[in-house]
């Protein structure tokens, strides 16, 4: 066995080095994947976690509670739910998501929103309340001191948005379920791992999964890389 | 006409009260200082005045007019707070200090100019690049100084601006807070528990007690005030004018004709303070090595404990302190008329 992952690794490399169309399709089919989850759920998380993290209002522990209970959901039964609304019987079908790459998008990003607002109500709340205050009496306006509290809560903000692409490109089951693992369409490099693995191809699973943990790695050493400058 | 005039502001957290019917006026290039102890209400105040907090009920008037609504957006392009808690941002001096001016949108050569002559004058040269969180608490409080200081405000506001910082710090924050008034004619409100500053940088100084603004004065009659007694025992404090030549003694003119001896070598405007116990009351005039003596009258008596507190009135009034024996055997009483006596090391300079 030992010899067998040895072998496949060797193996491995040479499919990346040699530029294997398979593991560049799934590559970067995950890597703009990712990226779209991510622009999406950038989009409505900072404005919704700035809010949460910067005011008070009635039911605010109850709704941080909710999106910190939501980063556990069970990814299986988000797509369940998600395969049911995008099927051609469910209240979706007409839009026909389901196999497509915007249907693993829209999965995706609802996952990763509960991580990205947790994260950031949490970088928000860490800023000194005097900032907006400080800003205010400098005088800013509403909106530009509610950017001096963000550009406060920055390092910490960007790790949010960090953790939730890393949350998407490593994500199996909704891109299985709802993106259906076609070939050229909705193949990425989770769900690649799973079916090279069922099939016995370990050398493309092994490098699949290199290049996965090099694309996570790479990132989280970026972020170190920033917070400390 | 008031340049800026609160009547009658109320302010309510919840259940608490912090502003009960409180009421201050402030004119053009006053210097004024606001006394009282913690909780008393001044940070409130201070924040209703810089237009970051709304009052419950009340009336503020700018230059005479009536403002509404429009306050907060209005006075914040004039005026700047200093909060007591020392606040910067996570950047570096340059633009902690930029940040306002950015704010009023002036182009970046100004903004270079100003930045740099602020940090002159709170003697930080030099420090543009520093990460302002990495600086020590007094040189962040200077920065928050440099930062209203830039902004060349018609208005500053400073609370507690020296709280918890050492000597020298507070020197030179109190100099700055002079430069502003005298040579910038910022009018300014400074909040602060500690009578001494009054003394050493206000024009005129108003004692605020739960939540209320109970007394207003020059800062020379201030001291004298009954209500402030309340505060703090403020006994023998003096506000004066100190000269003295190249080899004699410290002159202090204290006013009412009255002026003493000290042994500090100062110039200008000081506050002083003698000790009751450290000062001597004769019947007769008597030859000692002392450099102060005093004529007056005894105006009130009272009685604590084991001693007798007098108020002589000696063009000023100074409070001694004797025992009863000796108030009995020197046969004392109102009206009666003694010399005081004290030593030029036994005036303190605070």
């Amino acid at each position: 066995m030992v010899s067998e992952i040895i072998e496949g690794l060797r193996r491995a490399i040479g499919l990346i080095v040699s530029g294997d169309p398979a593991v560049l399709d799934a590559t970067v089919r995950s890597l703009y994947i990712s990226g779209a989850v991510t622009l999406f759920a950038v989009s409505w998380s900072l404005p919704l976690g700035m809010i949460i993290g910067s005011r008070s209002f009635l039911g605010k522990n109850l709704v941080k509670g909710f999106f910190n209970s939501m980063i556990g959901v069970p990814t299986v039964g988000l797509g369940l739910i998600l395969y049911l609304l995008f099927s051609k019987s469910g209240p979706l079908g007409v839009l026909q998501l389901l196999y497509t790459p915007l249907a693993i998008v829209i999965g995706e990003s609802v996952l990763v929103t509960p991580i990205m607002i947790s994260f950031i109500v949490s970088a928000v709340e860490n800023v000194d309340p005097e900032i907006k205050d400080l800003a205010r009496t400098l005088g800013a306006t509403e909106s530009q001191a509610n950017l001096a509290v963000l550009k406060e809560a920055l390092p910490s903000v960007v790790l949010a948005v960090v953790a939730g692409f890393n949350r998407a490109i490593a994500e199996l089951g909704i891109a299985l379920m709802v993106g259906g693992n076609i070939s050229g369409l909705t193949r990425v490099l989770t769900t690649s791992i799973a079916l090279e693995t069922t099939r016995g191809n370990f050398e493309l699973a092994i490098a699949l999964t290199m290049i996965l943990s090099l694309i996570v790695f790479i990132l989280s050493f970026i972020t170190n890389a920033l917070k400390r400058a | 006409m008031h340049y800026l005039r609160l009547h009658s502001i109320v302010k309510k957290y919840g259940e608490i009260l912090a502003l009960d019917h409180a009421n201050l006026e402030v004119s053009r290039g006053d210097l004024l200082a606001v006394l009282g102890p913690n909780g008393a209400g001044k940070t409130t105040l201070l924040r209703i005045l810089a237009g970051i907090e709304e009052p419950t009920s009340g009336e503020i008037y700018y230059d005479g007019s009536k403002m509404g609504k429009e306050y907060a957006a209005f006075i914040r392009q004039r005026c700047t707070l200093v909060f007591q808690k020392i606040s910067v941002f996570n950047a570096t001096v340059y633009e902690n200090i930029a940040y306002g001016l950015k704010t009023r949108g002036l182009p970046k050569a100004g903004i270079e100019a100003r930045v740099r002559e602020a940090l002159r004058v709170v003697n930080l040269d030099g420090y543009e690049r520093r990460s302002a969180r990495k600086l020590s608490g007094g040189e962040q409080q200077r920065v928050s100084l440099a930062r209203a200081l830039a902004l060349e405000p018609e208005f500053l506001l400073l609370d507690e601006p020296t709280a918890n910082l050492d000597p020298q710090t507070t020197s030179i924050i109190e100099e700055v807070i002079r430069y502003m008034n005298n040579e910038r004619g910022t009018t300014t409100v400074v909040a602060t528990h500690n009578v001494f500053q009054v003394g050493s940088i206000a024009k005129n100084a108003a004692l605020m007690l739960n939540g209320k603004i109970v007394e207003t004065s020059p800062v020379e009659e201030f001291f004298q005030k009954p209500k402030l007694s309340g505060f703090a025992r403020l006994e023998n404090v003096f506000l004066g004018t100190a000269k003295y030549s190249e080899d004699g003694p410290t002159l202090i003119d204290i006013g009412g004709g009255v002026t003493i001896e000290a042994a500090f070598k100062k110039k200008g405007r000081v506050t002083v303070h003698i000790r009751p116990e450290d000062i001597i009351l004769s019947r007769r005039l008597v030859e000692s090595s002392a450099r102060n003596v005093l004529r007056g009258k005894i105006v009130e008596v009272s009685d604590q404990n084991n001693v007798v507190k007098l108020k002589v009135d000696v063009g000023k009034t100074f409070t001694v302190q004797i025992t009863q024996r000796s108030f009995k055997e020197m046969d004392l009483n109102i009206g009666s008329e003694v010399f005081l006596v004290c030593k030029a090391s036994s005036v303190n300079f605070v």
